[in-house]
């Protein structure tokens, strides 16, 4: 098994006529951090969302290229798009939490993939909550309704719900740009601890946070991937003004 | 001395609040003049026994029978058939032209008077698929009637829950009808019942449609099938004003009958409110 877990190749993505994505060149190493940057509409979000085919959901949307995961090539027809996104877990900008108990908010993943050994889903969701630092907050009240968590809160239990799956990848799309620094703190930690046994892929606006929680950092641009490489290089000594302007928050 | 802002303030709320109160006043005013009128003839007897003496005597016991029957069996047919097309067109329907088609159909259904819906069941259900004056022809033609309130109140229903839920569910890789079932349903299933009650109400009250289809003018015993003609209450009540065979003395039990038709929808509203309550603070908490 090669050490990649994400690789595109070639991949240009339409929105109808607009070009989205322009021949886009990318890896992922396995247990690493990745953060994508650049300003908004640079296409980021779009190709993180080619990962899980979160795109497949928008209509009029074309794509010409490979995107491998695992080494296996996800628009491929074989490829069944609910067991991709259970290898591909994804965390949204806003916490989402159903509006079902703390419980069966994690349980929810493991029901819907056919899982339904009640001994299995209690020690998974568990574990999850557990992995994804909440245990201590919420142990007490497994059974109340996650709307009564607070945001922070919600975005762990999201992160929880997503590890149930044991996904490889994790797909994160800004996920602490609506909490406040001290859940956004804590978001980070756990980013830094689940790197040890996932992929993670980080969409974020926050530069300070890039440099912070990635191991390697890609910078965007019009639809370009301008410059990728390990953070520290990006950070100290870009090759690409365009990158050298946008991290020094000279434009963005 | 107040100012030219004030006094316009003053005026206008002023206005809402007598309007709103107005309208408050109206609906009292109906219910108190009913429940006044009809109260004097409620007793276990009308409530369990057949008419009598040419309708100036007995009870409504076969209309209300006659009434919950057709209720039943309306919605038996109206919600499964209402909600799943809402959901084909909510969540399977893409926005084009097709579904506008079909969306303005469903509004231009509502809007088709009841009488109109009558002669339709009368020529389809009762003459040409032979059911007869019966609760069958009779259920069909309300269920049609009350399709197009069930339609619009779920497809709102299932619109008003968020977006990112579904797009949550589908990145746990459940799959559309997972996400439709164990989310979206459930999240709406509080105001996907509202319509039903809605649709209940006006079933429960119509004449015209049954006129044709089923309601009988005096038939005192209860159904034996659903190939059965009945009486029914908004039909009766309507008998025993207009072409009783003494008006005057079957007056009261005219207002009796109003009372308990009126009765019989807010039975509903109150157990469909109390199934919402409970439904809704499950979903939250389980």
């Amino acid at each position: 098994m090669s050490k990649l877990t994400v690789e595109v190749k070639n991949l240009n993505l339409f929105y109808g006529s607009f070009q989205a994505l322009k021949t886009i060149n990318f890896e992922a190493k396995k247990h690493t951090v990745t953060a994508f940057i650049g300003p908004s509409g640079c296409g980021k979000s779009t190709l993180l969302r080619t990962f899980n085919r979160m795109n497949d959901l928008i209509d009029n949307v074309r794509i010409e290229g490979n995107v491998y995961v695992d080494g296996v090539d996800v628009y491929s027809k074989k490829v069944q798009v609910d067991e991709l996104r259970k290898k591909v877990g994804m965390v949204f900008q806003k916490p989402n939490p159903f509006p079902k108990s703390i419980f069966e908010n994690v349980a929810y993943g493991l029901r819907v993939n056919g899982i339904s050994d009640k001994h299995v889903i209690e020690e998974r969701v568990i574990a999850s909550i557990q992995q994804s630092a909440l245990w201590e907050e919420v142990k007490d009240k497994l059974k109340k309704s996650a709307m009564e968590l607070s945001g922070g809160q919600q975005q762990r239990l999201c992160i929880a719900r997503t590890l149930a799956i044991q996904p490889k990848v994790i797909l994160m799309d800004e996920p602490a740009s609506a909490l406040d620094p001290i859940s956004t703190g804590k978001i980070e930690e756990l980013i830094h601890e689940l790197k040890k046994d996932y992929t993670i892929i980080i969409v974020t606006h926050n530069m300070q946070q890039a440099s912070r929680v990635s191991d390697f950092t890609a910078f965007f641009y019009l639809g370009e991937l301008v410059e990728w490489d390990t953070t520290t290089k990006i950070f100290m000594n870009p090759k690409d003004f365009k990158t050298q302007n946008y991290v020094t928050g000279r434009f963005g | 001395m107040k100012n030219k802002k004030q006094i316009q303030e003053f005026i206008a709320f002023n206005i809402f609040r007598m309007v709103s109160f107005m309208v408050v006043a109206i609906l009292f005013i109906i219910l108190g003049f009913i429940v006044v009128r009809g109260i004097s003839v409620i007793n276990w007897e009308f409530l369990t026994a057949m008419p009598d003496d040419g309708m100036t005597g007995g009870g409504i016991y076969p209309a209300i029978v006659g009434t919950l029957y057709l209720i039943a069996f309306s919605m038996l047919f109206a919600f499964p058939v209402g909600v799943l097309s809402a959901i084909y067109m909510n969540e399977y329907l893409k926005e084009n032209w097709f579904k506008r088609i079909i969306r303005s159909m469903t509004n231009n259904l509502a809007g088709i008077p009841s009488i109109v819906f009558g002669l339709f069941g009368m020529a389809l259900f009762v003459n040409r698929l032979e059911f007869g004056d019966s609760i069958l022809a009779g259920s069909l033609t309300l269920a049609l009637m009350a399709l197009p309130v069930i339609i619009r109140t779920t497809e709102e229903a299932l619109k008003s829950v968020d977006d990112s839920l579904r797009i949550a569910s589908y990145a746990l890789g459940a799959s559309k009808l997972q996400t439709i079932r164990k989310v979206v349903v459930p999240i709406a299933f509080p105001n996907i019942i509202t319509g039903l009650i809605l649709s209940i109400s006006r079933v429960s009250g119509e004449t015209a449609p049954i006129l044709f289809t089923v309601a009988a003018y005096f038939l005192p015993k209860l159904p034996d099938s659903i190939f059965d003609q009945v009486m029914a209450l908004p039909y009766h009540l309507y008998v025993l004003t207009t072409s009783g065979t003494n008006i005057e003395e079957s007056r009261p039990m005219a207002y009796g009958t109003a009372l308990v038709l009126i009765s019989i929808v807010l039975i509903f509203n109150l157990i469909a409110n109390a199934i919402r309550k409970t439904y809704g603070n499950r979903s939250k908490s389980r």
